[in-house]
């Protein structure tokens, strides 16, 4: 019963794929798997619109959207009428084909990414050898798309907004990339569902994801730092800050285009949420022994979602960061940190277990940390300032 | 320690988050059309023009005098003296408004009509919500919406409404004595 449950969607669909005849079934069965992905995940975003909105509001003490159906849950249908009937605007000095090809580029690169993620057990669109190695190709292609927006725009806003974003990106891929080859280098493989696999047992009642051990902690806070940078949220949306650059890369967009610049800033975020739940919580492993008779790929909603509802509350509580300041975070933090996180995770490798491989693993990272965090507080220090030129 | 700010400032924003299904009072926003905050005593929105008695037309007290229509700063009112008179809420024949009509869309609400009425016969209205899907009839409104009893008067401004009626009853009290003793008049007048 379990089992039945737990593999309903892959039954459905071998179920559906027999009534097709022998050569058309394995093309029948990947646009299957698209179908389900190109259905469940924008209409994630849809919730994810209404519930970003709605958490916000109330960390501000507001009630936020409460009058379009009952509780406003109907908010986001009425959002995608309003942004389908606005019009839609280019720009007469534009690059008309560029314009027009930079949301599109961006929604497809963020749906390619969903193919390597392992939404449950036997549940991902192509299990690749070198799937994590994939999805960072594909998403290093959405700067790509967004600088075109940028560039196509014939906006100095745009312009500006663009070049931010690919120097964050750029910046913040090194960690985001270096945090995962800790885990690949543990799991000793590059495809997702085995990484999940590998993360699937449990000792006693504890799973073993690699987030309970230390470098696993360590890697996951660096890597969700730098994902939140990745998808340009905040406290890392300088490329789209409002109160310095109008709307930054798609100040020149509305209407449907606009909206589909959102889809794809969200899916970018759900993929690389998805990415540090393979990587770190477990895929669509259960958390406790006790748990594993829910099926599959309800854990790797619940993740997603919690996940998602973090992102929610770190953009409720932090400021924007100044473009030094978040540069300086990038390669004078995160990449040492990183680095060590790749060592920690060499020594777990080949230590035995016990407590004396949790304090070894752990030292060097809480080391670091303290030292970094002494060295940033040490160039914060408030001084007398002096001047180059006024004086 | 580098992050002791941003767990402090989560802290808070959780409390937030939670505190405000938990309190109510944390809310501070009236949801204005199913909600509405009470009106100060001196709300004042638009003019409107009191009558006495039951009868809009007979009861009006406005005499067509034109002060307020002179001294409207963005000219929304406009009126037009009736050929006859009729007698005021004293019993005096006075000329009224044959037409009084002002434009919601031109007023700006500063009740400089309703101080320079020697009559008490212009007031302001509490009422805000105006808009209308007709631009040209819906906006400018004619002596029959304008007009207002005394009683609704009372009802939105009480202490000012009193006031009012208070030195109306002085007056008519002046003019009834007025005829019923000429000689008193006289020597009133001859003292100033």
């Amino acid at each position: 019963m379990t089992q039945a449950l737990d593999q309903i969607f892959v039954t459905l669909k071998h179920w559906a794929v027999a009534y097709f005849p022998a050569v058309l079934q394995p093309a029948v069965s990947i646009l299957l798997s698209i179908a389900a992905v190109l259905v469940i995940f924008p209409t994630l975003f849809a919730v994810t619109t209404i519930l970003e909105r709605k958490g916000l509001a109330r960390i501000q003490n507001r009630y936020g959207p409460n009058r379009v159906g009952p509780f406003g849950w109907l908010q986001p249908l009425a959002d995608a009428v309003k942004s389908l009937t606005k019009e839609d605007i280019v720009p007469r000095s534009a690059d008309k084909l560029v314009h027009f090809a930079a949301p599109l580029l961006l929604v497809v690169t963020a749906f390619l990414e969903y193919a390597v993620i392992p939404i449950g057990r036997n549940m991902v669109v192509a299990d690749m050898d070198a799937g994590v190695l994939f999805f960072f190709a594909v998403s290093a292609a959405m700067e790509l798309s967004i600088f075109m927006a940028g560039w196509s725009s014939r906006n100095k806003y745009s312009l500006l907004g663009a070049m931010r974003a690919v120097a964050q990106m750029i910046s913040y891929e090194a960690p985001l990339i270096l945090s995962s080859v800790a885990v690949a280098m543990t799991a000793g493989s590059l495809s997702t569902v085995t990484i999940v696999e590998r993360q699937a047992g449990y000792s006693g009642i504890w799973p073993h994801w690699y987030v309970l051990t230390p470098w696993g902690l360590a890697g996951f806070v660096l890597f969700m730092v730098a994902a939140t940078a990745e998808s340009n949220r905040s406290p890392f949306d300088l490329p789209e800050g409002e109160s310095e650059i109008i709307a930054g890369y798609f100040t020149e967009y509305s209407g449907f285009k606009f909206a589909l610049f959102f889809l794809g800033e969200y899916l970018g975020m759900f993929a690389i949420s998805g990415m540090a739940i393979t990587l770190f919580l477990g895929g669509w492993s259960a958390p406790f022994s006790f748990l594993t008779w829910v099926p599959s790929w309800f854990w790797f909603f619940a993740k997603l979602l919690t996940l998602i509802a973090v992102f929610i509350w770190v953009r409720g509580t932090l400021p924007r960061l100044r473009m030094d300041q978040l540069m300086s975070f990038a390669w004078k933090f995160m990449l040492p940190m990183t680095l060590m996180v790749i060592f920690s995770a060499g020594l777990w490798r080949f230590l035995p277990g016990g407590v004396l491989r949790w304090v070894i693993c752990a030292v060097p990272i809480a080391g670091l940390y303290v030292l970094l965090s002494s060295c940033m507080a040490e160039s914060r220090r408030i001084q007398k300032r002096t001047y180059k030129f006024a004086e | 320690m580098l992050g002791e700010g941003i767990v402090k400032g989560l802290a808070e924003t959780a409390r937030n988050f939670f505190g405000s299904y938990a309190e109510k009072e944390r809310l501070t926003t009236v949801q204005f059309p199913e909600e509405r905050l009470v009106q100060p005593e001196a709300t004042r929105v638009f003019p409107f023009l009191v009558y006495d008695t039951d009868d809009a037309e007979k009861g009006l007290r406005c005499v067509a005098c034109k002060i307020c229509e002179v001294e409207c700063p963005p000219k929304c009112i406009t009126i037009e003296k009736s050929t006859e008179k009729k007698p005021d809420f004293t019993g005096k024949p006075q000329f009224f408004p044959a037409k009084f009509d002002i434009d919601v869309s031109v007023c700006m609400s500063c009740q400089i009509c309703v101080e320079v009425c020697p009559f008490d016969a212009i007031k302001m209205d509490t009422a805000f919500e105006l808009s209308t899907d007709d631009r040209f009839g819906g906006l400018l409104w004619e002596k029959e919406r304008l007009a207002k009893s005394n009683e609704y008067y009372h009802s939105i401004h009480p202490t000012e409404a009193a006031e009012v009626d208070e030195q109306l009853a002085e007056k008519k009290a002046k003019a009834e004595a007025k005829p019923a003793a000429p000689a008193a008049t006289t020597g009133a007048a001859a003292a100033r």
